[in-house]
Formats: structure tokens, C-alpha cells, sequence
């Protein structure tokens, strides 16, 4: 291969959100000399004031659109960007401020803020893939920082990310875990879930809560008929599936089977 | 087959004895232990490590620990592992690649697995083996990776002194009384008298071993006690796989309804294939790092259940929950015979019992042939 004359220039970007799938790269302590080794940082304000203007080779997009503002400013990221990968629940699904897409906006700005004049948002909060074109979405809440690195290695040899969209049953598997549902009678979403956090609370006798959205066929509703026969309530049905994917299309279709 | 004549007593401190004297010959001994509210193969140190008085308690997509009122050793079905995991592991690191320059460089893996001795293995499972052997051995591509485990084992057989409620290994043909493929087979007497095991020498090796036990002649009245219990676990299977010709049942209703109604049902989630002690399939998966100087291919357990498995230029060829379910259960019970001679079931339940929602092989072959059955008498 060819060396490149310059460095890839890597931005990293915040809409709606909390800031932890950004935190997930400065995480990478180990790695993230090689990272800036090999891709040229060129805008990340979570790590630096320090900012290159222009395009950039790859984005990673956190956070999803609830402002007018934000609606146009993805555009021009889009623009700027060779490359458009969405990183967490926010970005590829709109994240658990997508709640405001079952309720009324309005009531909560009444209740929440001392003067609605300053307050300037959209009824919903949607996903980056609802305005613009992309070209990965990197699953979970927050992401894995394995992950990331995958992504980021794969866009660097121009390859296809190992990034599997299976079930977290499959890793619970892989790692020899006992299943928890089937074993302890523990709820779990593991079957509908995608995978990629490493079966991380089912390894720890905790049922999955879906923090990686939904798996690539997820049957929900019959998991939901199992998860009833465990002794869950509608209302415990419409919890689980409305958290952090509360807004994806499996998971959002699924609570609304239990909203009263 | 082990011959009656070479039949010998041993007691709990013939097991613990059997367990050092393998460890003595350098081999790794796993075997069934409590894990985590389930009976799981482990590696063990001693009799202690044993799910000593416990049992389990199985159904579509239930499975609990239970206290039985003796101490025995085996007296349980089968659980979520198989031996599988240890002979064809989940993750295995193939090769990596350096690069330097415009040179690349092969590092070949040092793959020298451990010599295990299995303790607890039952018919189903020396049938699973059986035929995971042809998968990997039988044809002109040979597993090396398999071979090298496969090839090192020393395998102590037990014959299933309870049925689980997920069994069907009797109408599969496949158990419960262990006939081949073992170096020692165990049957444990726990009532009637002393705590005690027959022990059948399946291999010239096998009988070496045992003559390091201490052991006694076995009377031929704990041989017939040995054979009651093989039967009255061969009669009281959890389940059944129906009578009838299952390969040409299931070529016969290729487009029936009943897949649809499974595909409703079933979550795609892979977790049968996974227990399944003869399901084989991996996916490879190539990483690099960084710099760009270093590439690692590893395989690892992949399932027909997902998108990706058969996904080719263009999208997924079996895209619909019907297509995936019907891939696995026809090859499972019938285009696997065509495949390499033989059904790839063996009744062992565990994908019955760890399905999360309950999915019954034996009741979605009954649907069918009980559905033929009721158009013949019309």
C-alpha cells in the first residue's frame, strides 16, 4: 500500500447528548497515541481547543437532532465529511431523550423551565440517519471502545468493521455464560439486543437492558409473550423496550403494543 | 465396548483415585461442576468439585437446579455446555500477519492445546462426538485444530442414571446406554447398598488406568443393577421424537405452513445452535491494528440463525425467520444424513431446554407428521 502524503483528519462531533461515546475514545489510553499516530485530530472539543477548519477524512457523529439549529448544522458536517459514522444510542436512534417522542414537549418545557421564551426545540429527537446519509452506525449506550477502535482501524485499511449485529446471546455463548432466563427465570433482552458490549450485565447476573438496541431480526413480541409468562406486567414491557432505543423502530413499536 | 467380564467395582475414592492418576499422566480433567445455577463442565481437582446431590429440573426454555436426597455424582441430565467447547473451542486465533516494508511475514500459531480427560460423558454426547469426528475428520479437508484436541482425549463415559425432562436420546438411538467411543465407562449405583460404580474398559488403555484404581471384581448382581438403571432411564424420557422416516418427512413439507408459525415464535437469537453439541459452523474474522503492520484471523462459533451467515454480494439469502428455522431444523434432521450419513441430532434436548422461548424440535417434527397422519385418514 501506498503511505499517504498526509494523515486522515479525524472530527468528532456533539448534538444531543451526553458526552460518554465521545469519552469512549479519550478512554482508549493505551491506544490513543497510535490512534493520533495514525489519523490527524483535527476537531474534538471534548479533547481540545485546538481546531483545523475545513474537511475531514472521517466524522464520528455523538447525539441526536432536537434543535432547528442542530437540523442545519449536521448538514454541513455531511458536507465536511468524507466519511459519516454515527457513534451511540443518540446519534443512530435518538437516544434516551427520544422519550419526548411519546409525550408532549411542550408540558415538560412548562414544568422544567422558569421562562419558555428562551427555549428553542423540536417536538422529537431522531437519529442522524434521519437527516443526512451514513455510513456506519456504531450501536450501544455507551459505545465500546473496542469497538470504536475497530471501526477506526477498518476505516483506515478500508475494510468492512467486524462490528456483528447478532444477538447478545451469541456473546453470552462465546464466553460459556449459564443464561439467566432460562436458568435463574431472570427477565433478559439479550435475544432481541444487539450485541457488542461483551454480555457485559448478563455475565454479571443481570438481565440485559437492551443498551445496544435492537439485533438485526429482533422478534420482540415474542419474546415479550415469554417475558409475561416470567410475571412482567405490560407496564414493566413498556419500560424496558422505552430507554436508551426507546425511539428505534423494533423497540418503539414493542412499547407502544403496551402503552395503555 | 466394554466386555462384562472386565467389569470392575470401584467406590467415591476410586473416582478421586481416577481423577489424580490422570492428572498424574499430564492431562487437564474436566468435568461436570456447579456453575453459576447450572451444571457446566469445568475443570475439576476432585470429587468435591462434582454436583455432589444435585439434579436438574428441564423444559422448553427452563432449566433449575435441584437437591436430590443422596449424594450422587451424576445424577443429573445433561447442562448447557458440551464438549464441544473444549474439542472445537468458541474463539481460536488462526494466524497473524507482520508486515515490514513492502515484506509480509505468516506467524503461524503455536497451537498445542492441552490433553483433556473428559469425566461424565454421556451417550448423547460420545454420539455427538461421533459425529462431529466426521464433520471435521471425515472428509478429504481435516480440521487440524480438532484433530490435535481430538486425538489427546481420554474420555470417561457415564451411563444416564436419570433422564432430563428435554431427553429424547432413546428414539433417537443415541443412549442412554453408552456403547462406543470411550476409554472407561462409569454407571453409578447410589442406592442399594455402598456408594459405588461399575466401571467398563472401553480402550486397552482405558483397562491400564483402571488397573491403577483401587478396584474389585464386580459381582454379577451390580451388573444387572448397572443395566436396570440404563433401562428405567431409557423409559422415562422427557420427550420424544416421533417414529417415522424424519428425513423424507421433513424433504416432503418443505413449504408447509408449520414454518410460519415457528418463525413467529422463534427469536433468531442463535442460542440453539450454540448448545448444540454437533452444530460445527464459524464465521473467520480478520483484524488489523492501527499501524496498519499487523493482521489476525480467528475463528469463531457462528450461527445459521443470523444475517450475516448467509450473507453474500447483494444481501442475506435467508433473510426471513422461516428460511433460517427451516435451514437448521432440515439440515439438523435430514439433509445432514445426505451431508455425511447420519442425523445431526442425538437427542441431548439442550436446544429445547435453552431456547429462551421454549422451541420443541421433537414438537415441531410431531406437528408435521401428525398433520400426514390426519390427511392419510381422511
Amino acid at each position: 500500500m501506498a503511505r499517504r502524503r498526509r494523515k486522515p483528519r479525524l472530527a468528532v462531533w456533539k448534538f444531543a447528548s451526553c458526552d460518554g461515546c465521545q469519552l469512549s475514545l479519550l478512554d482508549c489510553e493505551d491506544e490513543l497515541l497510535a490512534v493520533a499516530d495514525a489519523l490527524e485530530i483535527a476537531y474534538f472539543p471534548e479533547a481540545s481547543r485546538g481546531e483545523i477548519r475545513g474537511t475531514y477524512d472521517l466524522s464520528l457523529v455523538e447525539g441526536s437532532i432536537t434543535t432547528a439549529h442542530d437540523a442545519a448544522r449536521i448538514q454541513d458536517v455531511r458536507r465536511r465529511s468524507c466519511r459519516l459514522v454515527t457513534i451511540g444510542a443518540c446519534a443512530t436512534a435518538g437516544g434516551i431523550q427520544a422519550l419526548r417522542n411519546f409525550a408532549d414537549v411542550e408540558a415538560f418545557i412548562s414544568v422544567v423551565y422558569a421562562n419558555r421564551a428562551y427555549i428553542q426545540t423540536l417536538a422529537t429527537s431522531t437519529p442522524i440517519a434521519d437527516h443526512v446519509g451514513v455510513d456506519f452506525e456504531l450501536q450501544g449506550c455507551p459505545i465500546n471502545k473496542r469497538q470504536l477502535l475497530e471501526v477506526i482501524t477498518a476505516f483506515l485499511s478500508g475494510r468492512r468493521p467486524t462490528i456483528p449485529s447478532h444477538s447478545v446471546c451469541i456473546e453470552c455463548k462465546l464466553k460459556g455464560n449459564v443464561c439467566i432466563m432460562v436458568a435463574h427465570g431472570t427477565p433478559c433482552l439479550g435475544p432481541v439486543t444487539h450485541a457488542g458490549c461483551g454480555a457485559l450485565c448478563p455475565s454479571y447476573n443481570r438481565g440485559c437492558y437492551g443498551c445496544y438496541g435492537p439485533m438485526e431480526t429482533p422478534n420482540t413480541r415474542a419474546l415479550s409473550e415469554w417475558l409475561q409468562s416470567l410475571g412482567m406486567t405490560p407496564g414493566d414491557l413498556l419500560r424496558v423496550y422505552r430507554k436508551f432505543y426507546a425511539n428505534a423502530a423494533a423497540f418503539r413499536t414493542e412499547s407502544k403494543r403496551h402503552d395503555p | 465396548m466394554g466386555k462384562t467380564s472386565d467389569a470392575a467395582l470401584i467406590t467415591r475414592v476410586g473416582v478421586q483415585r481416577l481423577i489424580e492418576v490422570l492428572t498424574a499422566r499430564g492431562y487437564q480433567v474436566i468435568g461436570p461442576t456447579v456453575r453459576n445455577g447450572a451444571i457446566g463442565y469445568d475443570a475439576i481437582a476432585g470429587i468435591g468439585d462434582f454436583p455432589v446431590g444435585w439434579t436438574d429440573e428441564q423444559d422448553g426454555g427452563h432449566y433449575r437446579l435441584r437437591r436430590r436426597d443422596d449424594a450422587a455424582f451424576f445424577g443429573y441430565a445433561v447442562g448447557p455446555h458440551s464438549w464441544k467447547r473444549y474439542l472445537h473451542p468458541p474463539r481460536l486465533r488462526l494466524w497473524r500477519a507482520q508486515r515490514s516494508g513492502d515484506e509480509m511475514r505468516i506467524i503461524d500459531e503455536d497451537d498445542e492445546p492441552p490433553r483433556y480427560a473428559f469425566i461424565g460423558v454421556r451417550a448423547c454426547e460420545l454420539n455427538a462426538i461421533a459425529i462431529q469426528d466426521k464433520v471435521f475428520l471425515g472428509g478429504p479437508y481435516v480440521d487440524p485444530h480438532y484433530r490435535s484436541r481430538r486425538e489427546a482425549i481420554f474420555t470417561v463415559a457415564v451411563n444416564c442414571a436419570v433422564a432430563g425432562g428435554t431427553c429424547f436420546c432413546a428414539s433417537m438411538g443415541t443412549g442412554p446406554k453408552v456403547e462406543a467411543g470411550f476409554d472407561l465407562a462409569l454407571t453409578e449405583i447410589v442406592h442399594d447398598g455402598e456408594h459405588r460404580f461399575l466401571v467398563e474398559p472401553g480402550t486397552d488403555f482405558g483397562a491400564q488406568v483402571l488397573a491403577e484404581l483401587p478396584y474389585r471384581p464386580a459381582p454379577p448382581a451390580d451388573i444387572d443393577t448397572a443395566r436396570a438403571i440404563v433401562e428405567r432411564t431409557a423409559q422415562s424420557m422427557g420427550r420424544e421424537m416421533p417414529a417415522t422416516d424424519v428425513p423424507a418427512l421433513l424433504r416432503r413439507n418443505l413449504e408447509h405452513s408449520r414454518w410460519d408459525d415457528v418463525a413467529e415464535r422463534c427469536l433468531t437469537c442463535g442460542n440453539c445452535t450454540m448448545v448444540c453439541p454437533t452444530c460445527f459452523c464459524t464465521s473467520v474474522e480478520d483484524e488489523t491494528d492501527l499501524s496498519g503492520t499487523m493482521a489476525t484471523r480467528t475463528r469463531r462459533w457462528d450461527s445459521c440463525f443470523t444475517m450475516d451467515f448467509s450473507y453474500i454480494h447483494g444481501g442475506s439469502v435467508r433473510s426471513s425467520t422461516r428460511a433460517r428455522y427451516r435451514q437448521w431444523m432440515t439440515h439438523k434432521l435430514s439433509t445432514w444424513v445426505e451431508q455425511f450419513g447420519t442425523s445431526g441430532c442425538v437427542g441431548c434436548g439442550r436446544c429445547i431446554s435453552w431456547c429462551p422461548v421454549g422451541i420443541d424440535i421433537t414438537e415441531e417434527v410431531r406437528v408435521l407428521h401428525e398433520d400426514e397422519c390426519d390427511g392419510d385418514d381422511s
